[in-house]
């Protein structure tokens, strides 16, 4: 009897945390939704923004942001996937192995903010791209590199060795059975996780303060040794620096939904590209 | 009736690391012909089957001494290209590893590797080796179908018709019935008796049985020596060693 009972209640608490959870979740989401609709209309999504963000639209912040995410990808996505397919498939499981991982492990523990100061010190100063796309974009990319090693290390683990061994055994090379009876099966896992590493580099605002991102820019950029808005900092402005911060608060809500519905779309496009892979192959 | 000899081993020792798998094996594998290794559960034999295509160069820290000849030739000499030793020396592996392909992609997987381009030539392979693999009247209709969908035994049969794809002159073979059914198995069995008029066949396997009807020479491993090796009946029926009696009397192991 007293074990039944103890069973029960592990259960119920259990399941209401994760009620609990849901609940918080579905909350935030709720509460932007409702505040933020109202203020979605065409000129707030395709104007400039006047009077410091206090009246117009955000697609200087919307086009600076998704500058950071196609330059993010572009960088990190090729090291990323290169570092994973070395350690996974090439590299010798000694001392030097280990110490890669151990520093992929602690970059991924790094506070955000480090990585700004980092991108503010290497790229923004010593190499001179100034306050830029391209040098929050490589801030960015150092941030998720861990993320996007170790799922798509994850990936590669996931394809058995006997069909690695079945294409060695019939004459291929090891670049020729990775390229294709290795890549063909994980590229949509590492693409997955990697995905994932690149809506958290969306919604990040520490890493672009110092490299990138601008308080107030109503134009878009021409290069990418310019700088941008962003939505992260440019909601972070409108909610704490902006002179009138109280009286604008559908601006911010309608950037928030904006940011979430981004973050949120990249995420379902790493669910959906599971789903689909996992359709595909067997074994 | 003794064919020539296809693969020479002379002194082969094999180690992981500090641990050595094999000692001092001295063999000559004759051509076209089956030879059986037997013997209980690591002892070494299928460790010794890879490295007549080189397979445990892919595991770290493994170190080999002695030499093997194929035909006359070191596969283990300096200038040894591996790429060209698989294409002559094919592997059939105890599990079934299909790749997650078509049934055409995978037999011309090989081929398309070693450079084989034209749609015509890979269909005419493709075919010829299913015909050789016994596959051929099961898939003809769906090659373009995956391959993982095939049951076990027709998924082994591929994997052989994949091997000899790419043209080998010896196949070897790791339990390749040890995951099937009777009827698979049996269906396995009849298709080396027909491979071995055109390939020297190396099987490792755990079943005295089928070393017994598959096989012209047997090689009993024991705690990685080779205790005794000669024709297939004089092993099973008067046998040189004790040790090798009690083995396919069921004695140990």
């Amino acid at each position: 009897m007293n074990r039944n009972f103890i069973e029960k209640a592990i259960i119920w608490i259990i399941r209401g945390v994760t009620y609990f959870i849901v609940f918080v979740i579905g909350y935030i989401i709720f509460d932007i939704i409702i505040h933020g609709l109202p203020a979605i209309n065409w000129e707030f999504l395709t104007g400039f923004p006047r009077r410091s963000g206090a009246e117009g639209g955000i697609l200087p912040a919307i086009v600076g942001t998704l500058a950071l995410v196609i330059g993010t990808i572009i960088v990190a996505l090729p090291l990323g996937m290169a570092s994973a397919i070395y350690l996974s498939e090439y590299a010798r499981q000694g001392r030097l192995t280990r110490m890669i991982r151990l520093a992929i492990v602690t970059l991924a523990g790094v506070p955000s903010i480090v990585f700004g100061l980092f991108g503010l010190g290497l790229f923004v100063l010593f190499f001179g791209f100034g306050a830029s796309i391209i040098a929050g974009s490589l801030t960015l990319a150092c941030m998720i590199l861990p993320i996007i090693i170790v799922s798509s290390e994850e990936a590669l683990k996931a394809v058995p060795q006997s069909l690695r061994d079945g294409s060695l055994a019939l004459g291929a090379t090891k670049w020729e059975t990775i390229f294709k009876n290795v890549l063909p099966y994980s590229l949509s896992g590492m693409l997955t996780g990697s995905i994932l590493g690149i809506g958290r580099a969306a919604g990040e605002t520490a890493p672009i303060l110092l490299t990138v991102a601008a308080f107030f820019l109503p134009k878009l950029p021409n290069s990418v040794f310019d700088q941008v808005m962003a939505l992260p900092y440019h909601l972070y402005i409108l909610a704490t620096q902006h002179p009138q911060a109280d009286k604008i608060l559908p601006m911010q809500y309608g950037t928030a939904l904006v940011l979430i519905t981004l973050v949120l779309g990249i995420n379902l496009l790493a669910i959906i590209l599971r789903i689909k892979v996992r359709r595909k192959y067997r074994w | 009736m003794v064919n020539g000899v296809k693969i020479q081993v002379e002194n082969l020792n094999f180690y992981y690391g500090i641990t050595q798998a094999l000692f001092d094996i001295n063999m000559k594998i004759p051509e076209r012909m089956v030879t059986a290794l037997i013997g209980p559960s690591g002892c070494g034999k299928s460790t010794f089957l890879r490295t007549l295509n080189r397979m445990n160069d892919t595991i770290d820290g493994t170190r080999l001494e002695g030499d093997i000849l194929i035909d006359g030739n070191s596969i283990y000499g300096g200038d040894i290209d591996v790429v060209k030793l698989r294409k002559q020396v094919g592997m059939v592996f105890q599990k079934s590893n299909p790749f997650p392909k078509s049934i055409f992609d995978n037999v011309a997987y090989g081929p398309r590797l070693h450079g084989t381009k034209g749609k015509s030539d890979l269909a005419e392979i493709v075919e010829k080796s299913l015909i050789r693999a016994g596959l051929w009247e099961e898939v003809r209709d769906r090659l373009e179908k995956n391959a993982m969908d095939l049951s076990g035994g027709q998924q082994q049969r591929l994997c052989i018709a994949r091997a000899l794809a790419v043209g080998p002159e010896i196949l070897l073979m790791d339990e390749p019935a040890s995951a099937l059914d009777p009827k698979s198995t049996t269906r396995i069995e009849d298709l080396i008796a027909e491979l071995r008029k055109n390939y020297t066949i190396v099987i490792v396997t755990h079943n005295m049985q089928q070393a017994a009807r598959v096989s012209d020479f047997t090689a009993f491993f024991y705690e990685g020596n080779l205790v005794e090796f000669g024709d297939t009946k004089t092993i099973f029926t008067k046998p040189l060693k004790k040790q090798t009696e009690d083995y396919i009397t069921g004695r140990f192991g």
